[in-house]
C-alpha cells in the first residue's frame, strides 16, 4: 500500500475533523410544546381578573415591603454565618477525642433539632418571661448589672438566635460529613510535614470538605431564606409580614401574596446561581476540566457539540497560583 | 530506661529503636524490633505485607504510638520527655515540632489536591516556618527544578501523573530540610515505567549524604543504593545486614522464602 492509497481513504488526514453534528430534532419539538403551554398558562395568569396585576406591580415596590424585604435579606444573611460558623464549631467538637466537648456538640445538636424551629422562635421571644431578670453577676452573688431581658433581647435578635442557633445544629451535621469526607492520608501528610491540628484543619482539611458542605449550605441558604418568614409570629417585619400587615388593612391577599412570593423567588433564584460558581471554585484541583457553566450547557442542549470547557470558562481569579 | 537520652554527637545513630512494641487493641503488630540507622545511610526495610513495615516508619515521626520500647531520633525520644526517672508525654505542639525535622513519602502520595504543585511545595515552610512566601516560592521552584518538574509548578495533582506526584511528594518533604527522610513503598503505586524517575531521584538524595529509611519491593534500588537493610517478619526483625549480603546469601528459611518470591 502507497501513501497515495492511504490519502484517499483518509482525506485531509491532518486537518481538523469537520463532520456534521448529531441532529436532536426531538428536542426542539420538545421545546415548541412546552413554550406553548408556557404561553396558554400566561394568558390565563395575565388575564385572569383575581389576580389583580396592578397590585402586584404596585405592591413589589411598596416601601413596606420593601424595607421587609432588607430585613428578611438581613436575617438569612446572619443567621447563615452564626448557622455555619456555629456548625464549624460543633462539628469540630463533636470529631474531638475529648468526651466533654464532643458530648456537649451532641447534646446541642439533640436539643436544637430535636424541636420545631418555631417553637425555639417563640422560645427566645418570651425568654423575658421566663427570667423576669438577666442578671450579669457573680453566680449566686450580689448582682451588679441587671437588666429586664425584654430591652436585651429585641425581636430582631430573638429572631435570629431562633434561627442561627436551629441552623447550626443542621450545619453541624453537614460540616462533620464533610470532615469526614477527606481521605485520612491528607492528616497524616499534614502532620508529617509538622502541621498543627489547627493548621491541618484550616488549610487542608477544610478546604477539602467545601466541596462535600457548599451544596447542602446552599440548600441550607434557600431555605433559611424561606423559613425566616417564620419570624412574623413572634411580629418581626420581615417581607411576609410586611405583607400580611398591607394585606390585612386592604384584603388584596392574592395579589399582596403574589408580589411577596415574586420577591423571595428571585432571591432563591439568585442563590442558585451564586452557589453554583462557588461550587465551580471549590471544585478545582477534584477535575481535571471545569464543568459548564449554565449557559454553555444550554447551547450545548441544541447544538450537541462537546462541552466546552477549560480556559474559556474558567472563572477570574479561579486559576491556579492566585489561592492563598 | 534511663541513662538513654545522650546528647546528640556526630557518630551517635539517627534512629535508634530497643525493643520497640505496637498494638492494635490486642494485636500486637510490632514485636520488640531492634535496629540502628546511622547518619548519612540509606536503610532499606522489607518483608512480607502485613509485616508491620508502614507501622514501624510511623512510629519514627510518631503518627503511631508505641507500646512498648525505647525509640529515639537524633539522640531524642520520639513522643515523650524523660523527665527524672519518669516518661512524659509529649504535647501535640512539640510533637509537630519534632515532625518538621522528618520528611516523610507515602505509597500514594498524599498530595493536597486542592493546591497545585508548587503551592504543595510551600504549604509547610510557609505555615509551619513562618518563612516568606517569596522566598520559599523560589526555594521551591529550586526542589521542583531538581526533581524535573519546573514545568509543571502550576498543575494541580490530578493534571500530573503517578510518578510526577510522587516526585512533588518528595521536593515537598524536601522543603522543610529534614535530616532524616522515611519513604514507605514510594514506587508501589507507580507504572513500571514511571518508576525510574522517582527512583533517580531517590538516588540523587542519597549521594548528597541524605539520612533515609527506605520501605521498599525494589531489590535492585536496595542492592544499588542501599547500605544497610532489615528484613521484617511478623513484626519483628528476622535478618540485617549489608544488602549485597542478605539479598544474594540470605542465612534464615523466611528471609529465603521471601527473596525466592519478589527476586
Ligand atoms: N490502624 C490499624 N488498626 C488495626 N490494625 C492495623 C492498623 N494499621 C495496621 N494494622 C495491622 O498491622 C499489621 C501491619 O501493618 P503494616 O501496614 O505495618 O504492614 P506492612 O508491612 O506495611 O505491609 P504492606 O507491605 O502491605 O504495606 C497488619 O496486619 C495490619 O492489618
Ligand atoms: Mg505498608
Amino acid at each position: 500500500m502507497n501513501s497515495s492509497d492511504r490519502g484517499e481513504v483518509t482525506p485531509g488526514r491532518h486537518e481538523n475533523i469537520k463532520a456534521v453534528p448529531v441532529r436532536h430534532p426531538g428536542r426542539w419539538a420538545g421545546a415548541l410544546v412546552v413554550i406553548v403551554l408556557a404561553l396558554m398558562l400566561l394568558h390565563a395568569l395575565i388575564y385572569n381578573p383575581a389576580f389583580e396585576w396592578n397590585v402586584v406591580g404596585d405592591t413589589l415596590f411598596d416601601s413596606q415591603i420593601l424595607h421587609g424585604l432588607v430585613v428578611t435579606l438581613e436575617l438569612t444573611a446572619l443567621a447563615m454565618v452564626m448557622g455555619v460558623l456555629g456548625g464549624i464549631i460543633l462539628a469540630v467538637m463533636r470529631l474531638s477525642p475529648n468526651p466533654l466537648l464532643s458530648g456537649t456538640a451532641w447534646f446541642y445538636i439533640w436539643v436544637f433539632r430535636g424541636t420545631p424551629v418555631l417553637v425555639q422562635l417563640v422560645f427566645w421571644n418570651f425568654l423575658a418571661a421566663i427570667w423576669a431578670k438577666l442578671s450579669i453577676g457573680i453566680p449566686f452573688g450580689p448582682e451588679f448589672v441587671s437588666t429586664s431581658t425584654n430591652t436585651l433581647i429585641p425581636v430582631f435578635v430573638a429572631a435570629l438566635l431562633g434561627l442561627g442557633l436551629n441552623e447550626a445544629a443542621y450545619m453541624a451535621e453537614i460540616v462533620r460529613g464533610g470532615l469526614q469526607s477527606v481521605d485520612e492520608g491528607q492528616t497524616e501528610a499534614a502532620h508529617a510535614l509538622g502541621m498543627s491540628r489547627a493548621a491541618t484543619l484550616r488549610r487542608i482539611v477544610l478546604p477539602q470538605a467545601m466541596r462535600v458542605i457548599i451544596p447542602p449550605t446552599g440548600n441550607e441558604t434557600i431555605s433559611m431564606l424561606k423559613t425566616s418568614s417564620l419570624a412574623s409570629v413572634i411580629a418581626l417585619e420581615e417581607l411576609y409580614q410586611a405583607g400580611h400587615n398591607i394585606f390585612s388593612r386592604t384584603f388584596q391577599t392574592i395579589p399582596v401574596l403574589i408580589a411577596v412570593s415574586i420577591w423571595y423567588l428571585l432571591l432563591t433564584s439568585i442563590l442558585t446561581i451564586g452557589q453554583y460558581y462557588i461550587e465551580r471554585y471549590y471544585a478545582r484541583g477534584a477535575n481535571r476540566t471545569l464543568p459548564p457553566t449554565p449557559l454553555g450547557r444550554l447551547r450545548n442542549l441544541f447544538t450537541g457539540k462537546p462541552v466546552p470547557s477549560g480556559k474559556s470558562d474558567v472563572v477570574p481569579g479561579l486559576e491556579g497560583g492566585g489561592h492563598v | 530506661m534511663t541513662g538513654l537520652v545522650q546528647p546528640p554527637t556526630s557518630d551517635q545513630p539517627m534512629v535508634k529503636a530497643e525493643g520497640v512494641r505496637k498494638s492494635y487493641g490486642l494485636v500486637e503488630v510490632l514485636k520488640g524490633i531492634d535496629l540502628e540507622v546511622r547518619r548519612n545511610e540509606v536503610f532499606c526495610l522489607i518483608g512480607p505485607s502485613g509485616s508491620g513495615k508502614s507501622t514501624f516508619l510511623r512510629c519514627i515521626n510518631h503518627l503511631e504510638k508505641i507500646n512498648g520500647g525505647f525509640l529515639s531520633v537524633d539522640g531524642e525520644l520520639v513522643g515523650y520527655r524523660m523527665k527524672g526517672d519518669k516518661l512524659h508525654e509529649l504535647k501535640d505542639r512539640e510533637v509537630a515540632l519534632k515532625r518538621r525535622d522528618i520528611g516523610m513519602v507515602f505509597q500514594r502520595f498524599n498530595l493536597f489536591p486542592h493546591m497545585t504543585a508548587l503551592e504543595n511545595v510551600i504549604e509547610a515552610p510557609v505555615q509551619v516556618k513562618k518563612e516568606n512566601r517569596t522566598d520559599a516560592k523560589e526555594r521551591a521552584m529550586a526542589l521542583l527544578e531538581r526533581v524535573g518538574l519546573a514545568d509543571k509548578a502550576g498543575n494541580y495533582p490530578t493534571q500530573l501523573s503517578g510518578g510526577q506526584q510522587q516526585r512533588v511528594a518528595i521536593a515537598r518533604a524536601l522543603a522543610m530540610k529534614p535530616k532524616l527522610m522515611l519513604f514507605d513503598e514510594p514506587t508501589s503505586a507507580l507504572d513500571p515505567e514511571l518508576v525510574g524517575d522517582v527512583l533517580d531521584v531517590m538516588r540523587g538524595l542519597a549521594e548528597e549524604g541524605m539520612t533515609m529509611i527506605v520501605v521498599t519491593h525494589e531489590m535492585g534500588f536496595a542492592r544499588e543504593v542501599g547500605d544497610a537493610l532489615v528484613f521484617m517478619d511478623g513484626g519483628v526483625v528476622v535478618e540485617s545486614g549489608h544488602p549485597r549480603d542478605v539479598l544474594t546469601d540470605p542465612q534464615h528459611e523466611r528471609t529465603k522464602a521471601f527473596l525466592s518470591k519478589v527476586l
